[in-house]
């Protein structure tokens, strides 16, 4: 824990249930165990400055778990939700596209295209409404243990400390507005943080919750709002697409979903297994962007808004355990998401209420586990679970496997193996110039035209801020790898996977190179917590109400 | 003593502004709200004055839409005692808003009201000017240091040759600039408290102020997108690059 736990005197919050991440897991928790337990006390901890700033998601939602939690919100749709229409799945090569057959996961019919961070609000309000208490831009910054060994239980969380200065060490120093973070002890702590939460992070290091499982893998989804000259967009219109610019042995795909208003949403995502260390997920959207399919549908529009996250990928094999003394992991912090069909929030969603309900049934977390792996949303796992591990070998082995496993029905007596992120990088002597992705890898600076011109400006428009006094809160283990190991097997990747440059080489000032880290634009995406090679890079919250402010994504 | 503080909902100064479709005026839909910057200052000197023992109540009052409670319950959460709401979902524009601000000081009867320099939104810096003559009160202006000899403010603003100061007897009107202090942070404890906190909502109706609109807008722009720069290899070049913009005779 922090040096500022020395002589500082915190103030403790006691609550029946704490929970983490202003998401759609956390509210349907919140929401579904105040309709259970009225006289619980529940509080909600969102670490942007308001619900909504931080989450993003592409987002086509299977409207079911929604409807089970907060049937009025057709009455009341959110700012963005359009009914979903036709779907349309195609390959690209650079200059063409050939239609490919929907696999059946990703048809859409009866489900809605959203904002959901506009859908978060909602639930924010509705939860406040029934007295759940939601404190935006206040971070869950450790977790609070009591006990040791086999005895050992989480007992809360602590808040960040506001008005921190950096002074060179890791931790800073108070600065005259400081002011410490509160203590919140709760019977329960609910961490509903989403993909690569940081307190999920230790929890799942500290109670070995992985030890039954295959290593955790990942995704990195990009996603820009547009507006396009009138006329040009039809509402409801679904369309993915694989291929170029990723070679066939790189997992990924694009999104472009037609809204109202002559507005889409435009986004692509990358699995963050890819090998080539040279390969810049940010310039593989942007050449997308400027496919003859797309550069029609967007030039002469204009971004509105952008942004970046990442994605957990791993589904059942990958998935921890769920619950442990005092605390249990829902949604996207443990990984709930369904990587075939593309959707993680009706997951979310199951995962919380089904949490709130084993809660309020068993008064304690425990067996929460086991009883999220049988129920419809571990279910709809398994079956699928073979699907996204068969793109291991590559696009087309992956599709065909895909089709197998969608005949099977998940029934198949096997389970593939997932496989680390981190480890996935190919030494650069492997990788120096053989195949397609390297050819691309050396054009990435090729003619583009339209915006943002590059990463610093998308960073402008994902409305991200934090103070420039903040101690950093990317925290690099030891930089003098940077500039000589990592430099030589794999060229510095963080300086092109990270989504908005904050990762620098720059001039020591002595001959050499050194790693700069430009914190303030980060926008909590956890690429480099994940993809760093020597897993180093230990992403920790900033000071409340940083990061990103998303409007509408 | 009694302060009374007036805070305006705006647009976060983080956000992007973005001009609507039809050009009728800006996005506002799914946007961050918050505190106009300089009215949380203004909050913060409140806060600070009674601290010190230099007032002994803290009224933060807003027109605005409903939801801009929001932001009452923030500076209530920063400490101030009680908020009011005059809710008025359509544009209230200067005038109006210092007509009521007067009436609203009838009701309250404060000794000091302090207010942001201007808000992020319109940019306007007419409230403070108008309502300290329509109230027949002293004003000190851009202030960005302030402290209390008896009835006296003593108030340093800032103003184009410098810092001036001067004094002013109040009850007065002072308009707060960036640099007068930083505000503090909300703390967790504090929002729960400012929950149980008085806030009145009351019709702007109420306050009997006639608002005829004294500003018609025409149409919201986006300001022009700029050029991109140009590089040129010699110092003739320069000089003849700027000679063609017309920047040299």
């Amino acid at each position: 824990m922090s040096e500022h736990d020395n002589g500082i005197e915190r103030e403790v919050m006691e609550y029946d249930f704490a929970i983490v991440g202003g998401g759609p897991a956390g509210f349907a928790c919140a929401i579904r165990l105040k309709e259970r337990q009225p006289d619980a006390n529940i509080c909600l901890l969102e670490k942007g400055a308001e619900v909504g700033a931080h989450i993003l998601s592409g987002c086509v939602m299977e409207p079911a778990p929604l409807d089970e939690l907060m049937a009025a919100w057709r009455d009341d749709p959110p700012a963005i939700c359009v009914p979903a229409g036709r779907d349309e799945f195609r390959f690209f090569t650079k200059t063409r596209s050939f239609r490919l057959p929907t696999p059946p996961q990703m048809h859409n019919a009866g489900n809605f295209i959203v904002s959901l961070g506009e859908l978060c609000k909602q639930l924010a309000a509705h939860a406040e409404s029934l007295g759940v208490e939601v404190f935006a831009g206040f971070p869950g910054r450790h977790p609070l243990i009591e006990g040791d060994g086999p005895a050992a239980r989480v007992i809360g969380v602590r808040c960040g400390d506001m008005g921190v200065e950096a002074d060179g060490t890791p931790d800073g120093r108070p600065g005259p507005g400081f002011a410490p973070g509160v203590d919140i002890h709760a019977k329960t702590t609910i961490l509903a943080e989403g993909c690569r939460g940081s307190l999920a992070k230790l929890l799942i290091a500290r109670f070995r919750l992985d030890r039954d499982a295959t290593p955790q893998t990942y995704g990195l989804g990009f996603k820009e709002l547009w507006r396009l000259p009138a006329g040009r967009a039809t509402p409801g219109l679904i369309q993915h697409s694989v291929g170029w610019p990723l070679d066939h042995k790189t997992y990924g795909g694009s999104f472009v979903y037609h809204l109202d208003e002559d507005r889409v949403y435009v986004g692509y995502v990358v699995g963050l297994d890819y090998a080539d260390p040279r390969f810049s997920p940010f310039e593989a959207f942007q050449q997308f962007k400027h496919h003859p399919d797309i550069i029609r549908l967007l030039e002469g529009g204009e971004i509105i808004s952008s942004g970046a996250r990442t994605i957990i990928e791993g589904g059942l094999q990958a998935l921890p355990r769920m619950d442990m003394p005092g605390a249990l992991l829902i949604g996207d912090a443990a990984g709930t998401l369904n990587v075939p069909k593309i959707k993680g929030v009706h997951q979310a969603l199951r995962s919380g209420m089904l949490a709130a309900e084993h809660l309020a049934a068993h008064g304690s977390g425990e067996g929460y586990d086991a009883a999220f792996r049988a129920s419809p949303a571990g279910r709809e796992l398994h079956k699928v679970r073979n699907i996204r591990p068969g793109f291991h070998g590559g696009l087309w082995l992956g599709m065909a496997n895909g089709a197998l496993e969608t005949v099977l029905g998940g029934r198949g007596p096997w389970t593939l193996k997932t496989h680390a992120d981190w480890n996935s990088l190919q030494n650069q002597a492997a990788t120096r110039a053989h195949g397609a992705q390297a050819a691309m890898a050396a054009h990435w600076h090729a003619e583009r035209t339209l915006a943002p011109r590059d990463r610093l400006a998308s960073v402008y428009f994902a409305n991200t801020v934090h103070e420039e006094g903040q101690p950093v809160h990317l925290r690099v283990a030891d930089t003098s790898i940077c500039a000589t190991r990592c430099a030589e097997e794999y060229g510095n990747p963080c300086t092109r996977f990270c989504p908005v440059g904050v990762y620098e080489m720059v001039d020591d000032g002595a001959g050499g190179r050194r790693l700069h880290i430009n914190a303030s634009n980060c926008v909590h995406c956890k690429a480099c917590d994940i993809k760093d090679p020597y897993q180093i890079i230990d992403w920790v919250t900033p000071e409340g109400g940083s990061g990103p402010n998303y409007q509408t994504l | 003593m009694k302060i009374l503080v007036g805070i305006k909902r705006v647009i976060d100064y983080n956000v992007r502004v973005q001009v609507n479709r039809d050009g009728t005026g800006v996005v506002k839909d799914g946007v961050k709200m918050s505190i106009n910057p300089f009215d949380e200052i203004a909050v913060e000197e409140a806060l600070r004055m009674k601290e010190r023992g230099d007032a002994a109540e803290v009224v933060v009052v807003s027109i605005g839409p409903e939801a801009a409670q929001q932001q009452l319950r923030t500076a209530l959460a920063m400490g101030a005692d009680r908020a009011i709401l005059y809710q008025a979902e359509e544009e209230v524009q200067p005038l109006a808003a210092a007509r009521a601000l007067l009436a609203i000081i009838k009701a309250e009867d404060p000794g000091l009201v302090l207010l942001g320099k201007q808000a992020i939104d319109d940019d306007a810096n007419q409230v403070g000017q108008m309502l300290a003559a329509l109230w027949d009160r002293p004003q000190a202006t851009f202030v960005s240091g302030l402290e209390f000899i008896d009835s006296v403010a003593r108030a340093t603003r800032e103003v184009d040759a410098g810092l001036e100061q001067i004094d002013v007897e109040l009850p007065a009107v002072i308009t707060v600039d960036l640099r007068l202090n930083e505000p503090r942070f909300v703390k967790m404890p504090d929002i729960m408290k400012a929950k149980r906190k008085p806030l009145d909502i009351r019709p702007f109706a109420e306050l009997g102020v006639e608002m005829p609109p004294q500003l018609e807008t025409g149409l919201h722009e986006p300001p022009p997108k700029r050029q991109g720069g140009i590089k040129v290899e010699s110092v003739e070049a320069l000089v003849k690059a700027l000679h063609d913009k017309g920047v040299l005779s």
